[in-house]
């Protein structure tokens, strides 16, 4: 459709652009780069907890805000503008308008974006993705934390203008002959993920600014010498970033819902029920922020009424993979690359949503809750249903994108190497919570069972490195001098399915 | 509905409602238990501050980064901080609970045979948190 790559301009034409596809282009790479430099960091933390004792990473700080900058970077600077990609390409496509509601808009909101990882890169910030007060109010050293600060508040009003964005797009410009109900799935994860971006990031951007205040010392929100409270800031924190891991995670089950149809040439299961699960999880998200603050001493009541509130969402996402499987059910499928990433990314999918029942639960909580469990539930979630949507849908716009294919053999190797790693590195370190290792150490006592798991991990970490870098190395290649792509029906699937790609808007 | 009947999806839905039904229930049940605190617990004050934590028994004794405790006996901390939020954990005996500067949080907990435990911080406190450490030692009852 796009074809960008075939035809060259000159780079500052796609930079200054506002047309859709180009700023999707521009998202696409960019979050790309990130998810290069976040992972990188992902392996130096692995390959520090090998055995117990500093290896080559040498003190707690450095590690310390690797980690910090790792989750900050792959949620923040990956996942979302890589989820917005996708938007920018698709989502005017499938509502049939000619570009996003708000070019000029579209074209900010991605140009905040790399000043804020500048600010959080060069600042390095060590108080976790967390921030959590008082120790980001009195211990955290500066500038980094107040350059993480500020990084974060511009990612936050950009995903807030992106947002406004994608929701006048498909209930202002959607075509006149288009109902809502004949949007397509993917345009419906995108309402669902930007609305709750509306309701979620003000939250969070209230609290960064009360953060800054009181590490200014001019306030005491969060800070109890000053009377202020840190439970507080852990209530406002979360209130944000619960409802968040559903905006990572409804755009990419809304990627597998074109992934999964059409590999199985077979239409959707039940349109209609994909559609009630979006709904009923962007409003059940916002019912089970406090899941993550048990341990603060909440009252019985306080911890009950979370319990079932995050329970309630586990049918809506149950109806999603109910979905998948019925559509694949008697289709006659074909296991290209992005069908195998959407088909592990349910799978994890599922993995993840079984050991977030375990957490939820409250006495098991107390077990679980931030140790290595924690990081390895999330990283199931970010890394095995979110990071394998998104790249199977990477794969599965390549040729639209690019108008060349990649290396189907390559694409397949990447796939079978990244899920045996993220199975080796995000299982095990489930385990090893149970063992009871705390997260965020930078050293642990030599507990023969500690060091078996972290040394499964970390070369499952490093399985993961190298598909990585045989996905780099793919998408250059391919992108440049991969075999043109027949972009009626790229993956010869019998071209029976409407693209919504094959028509392109022309720039203007 | 694309025409087609959509029972099985509503089967499937049912049986996940009722499994989280019953975990839910379940967790409630044994939560509820586990909060109630005995009566006759012996209070231990425990405070955590970068980069160790300290302990105050009824009887005034003081020790720090060593717990002595006796088993069959039932203890209730009260969880202190004087510095930025930590987690007092011993795992062995899921006791997890944070310290908070500017609160006081409570959990108990009952051994019931001699030994050593590993006392360990689990919320992040800064750069010596991942050795926070410290030693349950639990003792034969003294009578």
């Amino acid at each position: 459709m796009v074809l960008e790559l075939q035809k060259p301009r000159p780079i500052w034409q796609i930079m200054f652009s506002t047309h859709h596809t180009d700023v999707g282009l521009l998202y696409l790479i960019m979050s790309l780069g990130f998810l290069f430099l976040g992972g990188a960091l992902a392996l130096a933390i692995r390959a520090e907890l090998f055995l117990p004792g500093a290896q080559f990473i040498g003190d707690a700080m450095t590690f310390n805000r690797m980690f910090t900058v790792h989750g900050t970077t792959l949620i923040f600077l990956f996942l979302l503008p890589f989820a917005s990609a996708v938007g920018n390409y698709f989502v005017p496509i499938m509502v049939r308008y000619k570009d996003m509601a708000y070019p000029k808009l579209n074209a900010i909101a991605f140009w905040m974006i790399p000043p804020a990882g500048a600010l959080i890169w060069l600042g390095f910030a060590d108080f976790t993705w967390y921030a959590t007060p008082p120790y980001s109010i009195i211990s955290a050293p500066g500038p980094a934390a107040d350059m993480w600060i500020f990084g974060l508040k511009i990612l936050g009003i950009s995903s807030i203008l992106g947002a406004i964005n994608f929701i006048v797009t498909i209930l202002k410009c959607k075509h006149p002959d288009m109902s809502i109900g004949q949007v397509p799935l993917l345009a419906w994860s995108f309402l669902s993920s930007s609305l709750i971006v509306l309701v979620a990031i003000p939250t969070f951007a209230a609290a960064l600014l009360m953060l800054l205040t009181d590490r200014l010392g001019v306030s005491g929100f969060f800070n109890p010498a000053m009377g202020g409270d840190p439970i507080a800031y852990a209530h406002l924190f979360w209130f944000t970033f619960h409802p968040e891991v559903y905006v990572l995670v409804i755009p990419a089950i809304g990627m597998m819902y074109e992934i999964i149809p059409r590999f199985s040439r077979k239409p959707i299961f039940s349109y209609n029920s994909g559609v009630f699960a979006f709904v009923l999880l962007s409003v059940v998200s916002f019912s089970s922020w406090a899941h993550h603050m048990y341990a603060t001493g909440m009252s019985f009541t306080e911890k009950t009424v979370f319990m079932v509130g995050t329970l309630a969402a586990v049918p809506a996402s149950a109806m999603h993979v109910f979905n998948f499987i019925a559509t694949m059910w008697n289709g006659r499928i074909k296991f290209a690359t992005p069908m195998m990433w959407a088909v592990g990314g349910i799978a994890l999918f599922f993995s993840a949503g079984a050991g977030g029942v375990v957490n939820s639960a409250m006495p098991l909580d107390f077990s679980t809750h931030d140790t290595y469990w924690v990081v390895g539930h999330f990283h199931l979630f970010v890394m095995g249903t979110i990071a394998f949507g998104s790249i199977g849908y990477l794969y599965y716009m390549f040729p639209y994108v690019t108008g060349r294919m990649y290396n189907e053999k390559l694409g397949v190797i990447h796939f079978i190497l990244s899920f045996i790693g993220t199975i080796l590195v995000f299982f095990t370190q489930h385990i090893l919570g149970l063992y009871g290792m705390p997260r965020r150490i930078f050293d642990y006592p030599p507990i023969p069972e500690w060091i078996a798991m972290n040394q499964i991990a970390t070369v499952g970490a490093m399985i993961i490195g190298v598909s990585m870098a045989i996905f780099l190395a793919n998408i250059i290649y391919s992108s440049g001098k991969g075999k043109i792509a027949n972009t009626d029906d790229p993956f010869g699937l019998g071209g029976k399915y409407y693209y919504p790609f094959e028509q392109k808007n022309p720039h203007h | 509905m694309g025409g087609h009947s959509n029972w099985p999806e509503w089967i499937y839905i049912g049986i996940v409602i009722a499994l989280m039904t019953w975990v839910g229930a379940e967790a409630w049940n044994v939560e509820r238990l586990v909060e109630h605190i005995p009566a006759d617990a012996e209070v231990i004050k425990v405070t955590g501050q970068q980069w160790f934590w300290s302990f105050e028994h009824e009887d005034g004794t003081k020790e720090i980064g060593e717990l002595h405790v006796e088993a069959g006996k039932a203890y209730k901390f009260e969880i202190y901080s004087k510095d930025v939020n930590h987690s007092f954990n011993i795992h062995d005996y899921v006791v997890l609970m944070d310290a908070v500067p500017g609160r006081v949080n409570t959990v108990w907990f009952a051994p019931d045979k001699a030994g050593e435990h590993d006392i360990q911080c689990r919320e992040y406190c800064g750069l010596i948190h991942y050795n926070m450490r410290g030693k349950l030692i639990v003792e034969e009852p003294s009578s």
